[in-house]
């Protein structure tokens, strides 16, 4: 059996290009041997096949796929695991022969795993519009913020960023690609090391007083607090350095509340509900 | 005093407001292109808090000052907790450092009632005037609403808010009377409905630069465990409270005395997860097609502690199972414990090419446990004996409890069940 070698460039432009001259070419997926390179390439249809053994550009057949699957694969294509490549193309294969309603399958294992793979993507996007920290820099009144997404998803979120923040300029640094906003436009840049980004911001000091006040520490809940807000991230929230001394202090805390002496104007205290977020729609 | 002085304490006097939630707003706020800020549908978490609840917005007080004495807040005119007030000023300045580090969504701001109730909700329409007009900001804000103010007063906050909310706190008048005798309920429901209309009119209105008018909608708090109110009480205001005044939303507050409280309030805090069944039936009435009768009949007033309502439901309904997943409506697969919405509309279209079976929904994630006695797949029948037993309870409530609490937390916040 003749093995294709395919080294496709990171984004979905590349894969795209790839994947359709593979199908075109009528190349079963058990067939190709993917690998993923780190850079986006500057051209993306350029240098996708290294040994394009046997799949000649541009051949017969137009195979239709749902939107769906576009959809889908424009944002795993965002996904660290290299595994994607091969995962999107086997279930493109399936979708085109014999099987086009695969996607609505969602119990079916390669469906199962590309959907989750679709909400990590979508997880960590959204993460890093929450997660992202700007410290105001320099004198020029440049805001940068250092982060590590956990997918590199830099380009998917950042003109949200520019939306929001369109009255500033502002620099989003990660290893894996830089995004900056000069108040008129949006330009990426590849990734840096984290020493290229501001250590401190007098306002922290504030964020952090008003972190200590908002938590209730009769209502302790560290598992959910890592569930909301995963310890990979903690090492860039300026506020995050203090949780290890709240939770500590916490049981303290409320223990003395309750133990308080005895005076006829001491107050009775509220616990707040937990506090839920958003409107409560369950998540699509 | 220092601005950061007077932010912890006025944080820490907002912590007891439940809400945190800077969704539900569609489109953008018509601002000056050199704006500020952007709001988004579905909410953005910027922190959590070592309790596990997401800090999505500054909320703080104007003040804790109050001259009213409601013997279940912490800033009644009685208690003798640090009082500080910030300036209009100092509050647009620190809405703005957070919001431009991205630390928040925007600004959540309530206040205890200093010389009238005109005077304080000037000082709050004051603040997000300031931030809307002088720095355009476009970002989240919510206002707390005094409901015995103007009606021009509350037409301007509506003007700038994205959420208004008024705190009935207490679900029937003669509670009101014991702890907060300030407080007239047809006042405050009077105030919600007319900031219903306000949202209505604005909605009619829907041509582009039309003013806004609260388009996040209204909200409330309602403490559970300060008086004698039964859950199916609680419920009922709630529903009628969703359904007449049409809130987005209603919190619930579970109350934890300490010692010296006034008389008037119970000496021992209701379990938190009773607060947790409140949001659990809170949900199934808003997404499931319950309603607060079927979850707290005549015969048990307040829901189960041990299981979730659904479930408790279920049992006292055994006759309308088993559901079977491969061709139940809709509504049937809702009322299914274990089976949340988001798996109901993901069976529903699955199930139209490939038939559903015991390890499929194990895939979709669901509690086996609890679901499998009440549902049909296609490889799996359960025996009639196993939904008759009345061992059926104890085997779901075995080892729930534990499990209730971490997850409160989370599942408050999607809310499947």
């Amino acid at each position: 059996m003749t093995l294709t070698r395919v080294v496709c460039a990171a984004g979905w432009a590349a894969w795209r290009e790839a994947a359709r001259r593979l199908l075109a070419a009528g190349v079963p997926p058990e067939r190709v041997v993917w690998a993923a390179e780190e850079e986006p390439a500057a051209e993306p249809a350029l240098g996708l096949f290294a040994e394009a053994a046997g799949a000649p550009a541009g051949a017969a057949v137009e195979h239709r796929v749902p939107r769906r699957f576009l959809e889908v694969g424009e944002t795993v294509a965002c996904h660290r695991d290299p595994q994607r490549l091969a995962l999107l193309y086997r279930v493109l294969w399936r979708l085109t022969h014999g099987e086009p309603k695969l996607l609505a399958v969602e119990v079916d294992p390669d469906v199962h795993r590309l959907l989750a793979m679709e909400r990590a993507v979508q997880r960590a996007s959204h993460q890093m519009l929450g997660f992202v920290r700007f410290r105001a820099g320099g004198e020029d009144g440049l805001y940068v913020a250092w982060f590590e997404p956990e997918h590199p998803v830099t380009e998917r979120v950042a003109p949200f960023f520019a939306r929001r923040y369109a009255a500033m300029r502002w620099s989003i640094l990660t290893p894996d690609r830089c995004a900056h906003w000069d108040g008129h436009a949006l330009r990426y840049t590849p990734g840096v090391p984290r020493c290229a980004a501001p250590d401190d911001d007098a306002i922290e000091a504030l964020w952090r007083t008003y972190y200590a006040a908002i938590f209730n520490p009769a209502r302790l809940n560290s598992r959910a607090l890592r569930a909301g807000m995963p310890k990979s991230y903690w090492k860039n929230l300026p506020e995050a350095e203090l949780i290890p001394r709240l939770q500590r202090e916490a049981a303290p805390r409320a223990q003395h509340l309750v133990a308080r002496p005895s005076t006829p104007t001491t107050e009775p205290a509220l616990r707040p509900g937990r506090a839920p977020c958003g409107e409560g729609e369950p998540r699509a | 005093m220092e601005v950061a002085a007077k932010l912890a304490i006025l944080a820490d006097a907002a912590k007891y407001d439940a809400s945190c939630a800077s969704s539900g707003v569609k489109g953008r706020r018509p601002g000056s292109p050199t704006g500020l800020g952007s709001t988004a549908q579905t909410g953005i978490c910027h922190s959590f808090a070592p309790d596990g609840r997401c800090i999505s917005l500054l909320k703080v007080l104007l003040t804790n000052a109050c001259i009213y004495d409601c013997a279940y807040c912490i800033n009644r005119r009685s208690s003798g907790v640090r009082r500080a007030r910030f300036t209009p000023e100092e509050l647009v300045r620190l809405t703005l450092d957070f919001y431009r580090r991205n630390y928040v969504e925007g600004l959540f701001l309530s206040s205890g009632i200093v010389r009238s109730a005109d005077y304080t909700m000037e000082q709050l329409v004051r603040v997000a005037r300031a931030l809307r007009v002088e720095h355009g900001f476009g970002g989240y804000i919510h206002l707390k609403t005094i409901p015995d103010a103007s009606p021009a007063l509350i037409a301007a906050a509506g003007r700038w808010a994205d959420r208004l909310s008024i705190n009935v706190e207490l679900p029937t008048q003669a509670e009101l009377n014991r702890l907060a005798p300030e407080k007239r309920l047809v006042q405050i429901t009077g105030a919600m409905e007319r900031i219903r209309a306000g949202i209505d009119e604005a909605q009619a209105e829907r041509r582009p630069g039309a003013p806004r008018f609260a388009p996040a909608g209204q909200s409330t708090q309602m403490i559970v465990g300060a008086s004698d109110a039964t859950d199916a009480t609680i419920l009922t205001a709630a529903s009628a409270l969703y359904r007449r005044q049409r809130l987005r939303r209603v919190y619930y507050s579970a109350f934890s005395p300490i010692p010296d409280s006034p008389a008037s309030l119970p000496s021992r805090a209701p379990p938190l997860l009773r607060e947790h069944r409140l949001y659990q039936a809170d949900w199934l009435l808003r997404f499931y097609g319950f309603e607060a009768e079927e979850l707290t009949p005549a015969s048990t007033r307040n829901l189960d502690l041990q299981l979730d309502p659904k479930t408790a439901w279920a049992l006292h309904h055994r006759e309308h199972f088993p559901v079977d997943v491969n061709r139940a409506e809709r509504a049937e697969l809702l009322r299914v414990p274990g089976l949340g919405v988001r798996n109901v509309e993901r069976i529903l279209r699955i199930r139209r090419w490939h038939p559903l079976r015991l390890a499929d929904l194990r895939t979709l994630g669901l509690t086996l446990r609890r679901a499998r006695p009440f549902l049909l797949a296609a490889d799996h029948t359960p025996r009639p004996a196993e939904l008759d037993a009345l061992a059926l309870r104890e085997r779901l409530t075995a080892g729930r409890a534990q499990l209730d609490l971490w997850g409160s937390a989370v599942s408050a916040q999607h809310g499947e069940l």
